[in-house]
């Protein structure tokens, strides 16, 4: 038995692939469900009548996808062109920081500073992810490890900011920033919800992110350099500047992640504001196979597992820590599935 | 300012730099014995995670100390023989894969201690490995409580550099090993099977990594909480470019990186003014530095995360 590889992937499994990984990674968590005493089934009810049951928990699901969104593009656009940027956190924290920064000082109309202050988000993950890139294209740095060490170091910034010159003197227990100002919070997109604009902007820039990949030269020249860079570089692309256009896009759209939670969430920036939207992007990335449509699918997924397991934990107890189990086991059971797009099982 | 320098010449820092290197030697010994076969273990963050965690609950339900870390080991094998499924006989990327299992791994730590454990205002607690008190040795000064006041998992760490050492560069299995690292194709050649030796590699090395998590909740802490590795495993990874995967450097690498988190740990309580965030970060702007420094020179393992297919380039 060997694998061969697939001259032509056909549509229905580039469908079919991610459906079944989702339902391996279910079938297997369903044995951690029933260690804490509690039917799977009724387990997974309660976790979709938790995200999709009514209008609040649908709002409050979305909300928790738009930055999954962001962070899970900034994952599949560098993944992409294999520059393996696993400092999604750390950008999405440099967006928030700097947006807060900024937001509460800035002396424009709302539909000026808004424009800036996403900008400004935007620089500041990207000039996050330019640093790595850059030691990779000069030294011959793996980004792996410093992406990843730069997480924990601009997370202990953040603390030191908020603790320090941007404390809101105002803020009662955890130590937060000054919240930004209010003409630069983000319209609710639904009344009376957390539900905020910024989906239809995370929306906005994963169309944005599928015309630059597939209709552009530069979408060309990232996939080349992901395919085979010896080959890409033989064609006349060059790859240090192709890696270095991708790791600022990718840093952009995790730090607009974080500009938009700041402006539509939570105001202030805290240490404790993501739970894991940087990692948990690298798993919405995988599960859309690195398709920038995907990723909106696979982001709504994740959020629903995400949501749906409070809700679930509330009414039967089984610990919350069952969401992460299982996204986890999906980006697993995909990677399988995926091999099997590509390959064809030959005897 | 002569704080700073008093500090130095503290036993108290010299033996904490022993007992801070140990988690690391064991984590940077297990990466590197996984990259030396040619696979690339970035499950190690989590495996140590698992470590931590499965070392300390077998104590906690009431298994010995060193049955605790068996029970790590054994788990961090495990979660290796699945990195190992993945990459090796199937050919995944070996960074996603190795990210996966991280993020498995704490994920169901975490999953299973809340299961299990009953936590209340504070994580319960275990008895921990005490330093050992060797006649005569323990009493010598200055170096007796260094070197022979450490707890014993400490002097394992220490006996593991020596065998990875010996069975690497002194033994046919070392040389298979380091082989299927730099050719694989050529050790078809010989008649050997590169995705056994691999899968094996993966396997020992993911268990050493899991001692080293188990290190930090049965001897450095006595309790488990979320979060408690602290990229100590990126650190590993980091370590083992800056030793140039050699047992020995990495040894150094890893005492070097101890010295100086125990200091900057005890400058804190001593330097005011100056947040205890930057104190923090320095580990990892070290790391950063140091990986910098080598990167250039570094003499990467050659088929260092190429897939070995029988019959394919």
């Amino acid at each position: 038995m060997r694998l061969e590889r697939r001259a032509h992937v056909p549509l229905y499994l580039v469908i079919v692939a991610p459906i079944c990984a989702i339902f391996m990674a279910l079938f297997l968590a369903a044995g951690l469900i029933l260690a804490a005493g509690v039917n799977p089934l009724t387990a997974y009810a309660e976790m979709l009548i938790g995200a999709l049951g009514s209008r609040l928990s649908i709002t409050e699901m979305l909300t928790r996808a738009t930055p999954l969104i962001l962070t899970g593009l900034a994952a599949a656009v560098a993944f992409r062109a294999r520059l393996w940027n696993i400092g999604a956190e750390g950008q999405f924290f440099a967006g928030a920081l700097i947006t807060a920064a900024i937001g509460h000082s800035l002396g424009v109309p709302g539909w000026i500073g808004i424009p800036i202050l996403m900008g400004a988000g935007m620089i500041a993950g990207a000039l996050l992810l330019a640093g790595p890139a850059f030691l990779r294209l000069r030294f011959g740095v793996d980004e792996v490890v410093t992406t990843l060490l730069l997480n924990f170091i601009v997370i202990l910034f953040v603390g030191l900011m908020i603790e320090g010159p941007m404390r809101d003197p105002f803020a009662f227990g955890w130590p937060s920033s000054v919240p930004v100002d209010g003409a630069f919070r983000l319209p609710d997109l639904i009344p009376k919800s957390r539900l905020h604009i910024g989906l239809l902007f995370a929306i906005t820039a994963a169309g944005a992110v599928w015309v630059v990949l597939t209709h552009t030269v530069f979408g060309a020249e990232t996939r080349a350099a992901g395919l085979n860079a010896k080959a890409a570089a033989f064609a006349g692309i060059s790859l240090p500047r192709t890696i270095m256009s991708v790791a600022l896009l990718s840093g952009a759209l995790a730090g607009l992640a974080g500009a938009i939670e700041v402006m539509g969430v939570t105001a202030g920036v805290t240490t404790t504001m993501s739970p894991g939207f940087g990692y948990a992007g690298i798993i919405v990335a995988m599960l859309a196979a690195l398709h920038p449509a995907g990723v909106v699918a696979s982001a709504i997924f994740v959020a629903t597992v995400f949501v749906g397991a409070d809700a679930m934990s509330r009414a039967t107890g089984v610990p919350s820590f069952i969401a992460d189990v299982i996204v986890a086991l999906c980006l697993l059971t995909m990677i399988v599935a995926l091999l099997f797009t590509t390959y064809k099982v030959r005897r | 300012m002569t704080d700073a320098i008093d500090l130095l010449l503290n036993t108290s820092l010299w033996a904490a730099v022993l007992r801070i290197a140990t988690p690391l030697i064991f984590g940077v010994l297990g990466a590197l014995l996984c990259e030396r076969s040619g696979v690339l273990n970035l499950g190690i963050e989590g495996i140590m995670t698992m470590g931590a965690m499965s070392g300390w609950l077998a104590v906690y339900l009431g298994a010995p100390l060193l049955v605790g870390l068996l029970v790590a080991a054994i788990c961090g094998a495990l979660l290796g023989a699945l990195h190992a499924t993945l990459t090796v006989p199937l050919g995944l990327s070996q960074h996603v894969s190795g990210l996966g299992i991280t993020l498995f791994a704490s994920a169901l730590a975490y999953y299973l201690y809340r299961l299990i454990v009953e936590v209340g205002d504070l994580p319960p607690t275990i008895e921990p490995f005490e330093p050992l008190n060797i006649p005569f040795l323990t009493d010598i000064p200055v170096l007796g409580p260094i070197l022979f006041a450490q707890a014993f998992p400490t002097y394992l760490a220490l006996f593991a550099v020596i065998a990875m050492a010996y069975v690497l560069t002194r033994t046919p299995l070392g040389l298979a090993i380091r082989m299927t690292g730099e050719n694989a194709h050529a050790v078809d050649a010989q008649g050997l099977y590169p995705t056994h030796i691999r899968f094996g590699a993966v396997v020992v090395g993911s268990a050493l990594m899991a001692i080293g998590g188990a290190f930090l909740t049965t001897t450095a802490f006595n309790s488990f909480f979320p979060g408690m590795v602290q990229g100590r495993g990126w650190i590993c990874i980091a370590l083992v470019v800056f030793a140039s995967w050699r047992p020995g450097k990495a040894l150094i690498g890893a005492l070097l990186f101890a010295f100086f988190d125990a200091y900057q740990l005890r400058l804190q309580t001593t330097t005011e003014g100056v947040p205890y965030q930057l104190f923090l970060m320095a580990p990892y702007v070290l790391s950063i530095t140091a990986l910098v420094l080598v990167a250039r020179k570094a003499e990467v393992p050659a088929s260092l995360m190429t897939p070995y297919r029988r019959g394919e380039r």
